[in-house]
């Protein structure tokens, strides 16, 4: 469809929240508390934070829960019943606030969820949920989306994208989808005609930093590499940098039993972590950090690309942000790309 | 089922054979007739078995799609969910969804003659081509099988062991680790790539299909280049740690290369392309 433009005044912003609520929708959007910002379930506009150039943990979490029931168990005297998640059950969300770096990452966890298997569980949740982008206007050192194929204003994954014309402007707000214009619809008075309007020069300078492509090829032979092992060495393996990542997809499936009733739940699990491929019999394939490490980089930026045509990262930073090591994702990946193989 | 991919079968235990210490074969039906009906896989595949309450386990299938109505699985109890499975009785329901994985290329082999090599509990794995082969012998030349395992005891499927050494269009060389016989042990006593040397099978128009521990591998890939098997002509499996069998919880790959979906079945041409993260 054609991209729609459309003027949202500032002061428009929470009536628009308020409508939607009003439309009983649910609403996640950024809320900060204990100096952490997160999505959570918003029940008022006041409580949206503003002026974060990023939210401390990715909004993945809505289509891809931390924990999350796969099907429910009983044994009883007939023997045993087994009942999947009711996919009518998962809620419609808008998804208030989100950075146009998280938008992408959307598509990149769905492209590992639909490789060949059609995981109907995550298209669910995430066709239910509707992306109300942000453009960004600040960017800070740990930022490169614009090293890996996106830009402060970019509209892909953002059903809606609103970008601020200036520090306290109106914002110019692009009607993307049938979904946006759905909603868009329910307060239509809140987006008004738009003349004309740049939104180019009120985005966040994010410099390019590296060249993906390049990196890619240079990957493809870097296996052996000792720069690992230099990269990794203050590694813990804790996994926050998973756990941040708007597009880090693996999990662990678990059950959780309860007497004769139980469910299989799936866990947000990391490539970091030193079990993550133990074999039963003691035998670990990666069985040192520096293994994982590589296994991080080369899934994100020489797997992925292969296998399923899109890259694993989005620039986001957030792992070089929550790192308790200092690792910055930024700095290895230009040094891969300095040093000679 | 079509909705949510970690739905598993029902699966009925119908029999349980004791094989050696720690080894156990599951004979498995589907509880509903309907799951049986649309289910079908090849030789080589995997699923997930599952005790409900414990978590999910992954092997292969070891029967043979030519039997119909039934799946097999041997396993060896050592983890949570092995253990689990261990202390189910005749009856028990357990989950099992699959079949994942690539498979082996039967159709392909047709007339050649074909060597089986096992070692230990990686006979289970082969038993599913081995019996899948000699349901459609006319299609093959020679079959030899050459199978060890540290003590006598150790040993898997004896009865059937048994039969195959009976046939008149097998050969079957089974041999144990030096100090793992009996005193009235008749097979070869040494390891399974001494013996392969020893034995010195012939290459020609001939399919070699390996599996054993790492080390046991490491060894017999060798021996069969000397006596002329090309790397596109030895076929092994791959096991490593999963936990969907479909390429997405991101554990199993070695490199680009996922063993979940693009093995588990490899050529050693094929394992020579991939790092050494296995």
């Amino acid at each position: 469809m054609n991209i729609d433009k459309r003027l949202v005044r500032k002061d428009s912003l929470e009536k628009l929240f308020d409508i939607l609520k009003q439309n009983s929708k649910k609403i996640y959007a950024p809320v900060t508390k204990n100096g952490k910002t997160t999505f959570r379930d918003t029940a008022s506009f006041s409580l949206i934070s503003t002026g974060y150039i990023q939210t401390t943990e990715s909004s993945k979490d809505i289509a891809f829960p931390r924990t999350e029931k796969l099907l429910d168990y009983s044994k009883n005297k007939e023997g045993m019943s087994v009942k999947g998640i009711d996919l009518k059950d998962i809620p419609e969300v808008i998804l208030w606030g989100i950075r146009p770096c998280d938008a992408i990452g959307i598509g990149e966890l769905g492209s590992i969820f639909n490789w060949d298997y059609k995981d109907e569980i995550y298209n669910n949740r995430s066709s239910k949920v509707t992306v109300f982008g942000f453009s960004c206007n600040k960017s800070d050192e740990y930022c490169f989306c614009t090293s890996v194929g996106g830009n402060p204003g970019n509209t892909e994954g953002s059903d809606i994208l609103f970008t601020r014309m200036g520090e306290d402007g109106d914002y110019i707000a692009e009607i993307l989808t049938e979904k946006g214009q759905a909603v868009a619809e329910i307060a239509s008075g809140i987006f008004e005609r738009l003349e004309t309007a740049d939104k180019e020069k009120f985005l966040a300078d994010v410099p390019v930093k590296f060249n993906h492509n390049e990196i890619s090829e240079k990957l493809d032979k870097f296996f052996e590499s000792k720069e690992w092992v230099d990269q990794s060495l203050r590694c813990l393996g804790c996994g926050a940098c998973a756990y941040v990542c708007p597009t880090c997809a693996c999990f662990d499936i678990e059950d959780e039993a309860h007497g004769k009733n139980g469910s299989r739940v799936r866990c947000w699990d990391s490539c970091g972590f030193s079990h993550f491929t133990v074999h039963t019999s003691g035998h670990n394939p990666r069985d040192v950090q520096s293994a994982r490490w590589r296994q991080r980089i080369m899934h994100k930026f020489s797997y992925m690309p292969e296998r399923l045509s899109v890259y694993g990262c989005t620039g986001c930073g957030r792992c070089s942000r929550a790192c308790p090591v200092d690792m910055n994702i930024l700095e290895h990946l230009i040094s891969i790309q300095e040093v000679t193989v | 089922m079509m909705d949510n991919l970690y739905m598993p079968y029902l699966m009925r235990i119908e029999r349980i054979t004791y094989e050696a210490p720690g080894v156990k074969t599951f004979m498995l039906k589907f509880v509903n007739e309907a799951d049986e009906d649309k289910f079908s896989y090849k030789a080589g595949q995997f699923g997930e078995y599952s005790v409900y309450g414990v978590g999910e386990s992954t092997f292969c299938i070891a029967s043979p799609p030519t039997r119909k109505g039934y799946i097999e699985c041997t396993f060896r109890q050592t983890g949570k969910v092995t253990n689990a499975l261990s202390g189910c009785e005749e009856g028990s329901i357990i989950g099992f969804r699959g079949p994942y994985g690539n498979v082996f290329p039967i159709e392909e082999w047709k007339g050649k003659s074909l060597l089986f090599i096992a070692g230990g509990i990686a006979l289970p794995p082969m038993r599913c081509v081995i019996w899948n082969a000699l349901d459609l012998r006319e299609n093959f030349k020679d079959v030899t099988i050459i199978y060890g395992a540290r003590t006598v005891k150790d040993l898997v499927y004896k009865d059937e062991l048994k039969d195959w050494e009976l046939r008149k269009d097998v050969k079957l060389i089974t041999t144990v680790d030096p100090g793992g016989e009996s005193p009235d042990w008749k097979g070869e006593i040494g390891f399974v790539p001494t013996i392969v040397e020893k034995i010195a099978p012939s290459s020609k128009d001939t399919i070699a299909i390996v599996c054993g521990p790492p080390v046991m591998i490491k060894y017999t890939f060798p021996v069969l280049a000397k006596l002329g098997f090309t790397d596109e002509n030895i076929y092994t499996t791959l096991e490593n740690r999963m936990k969907c069998g479909f390429g997405k919880c991101g554990r199993c790959n070695v490199g680009k290369v996922y063993v979940c979906k693009d093995g588990p079945v490899f050529t050693v041409a094929q394992l020579k392309e991939l790092p050494d993260e296995y």
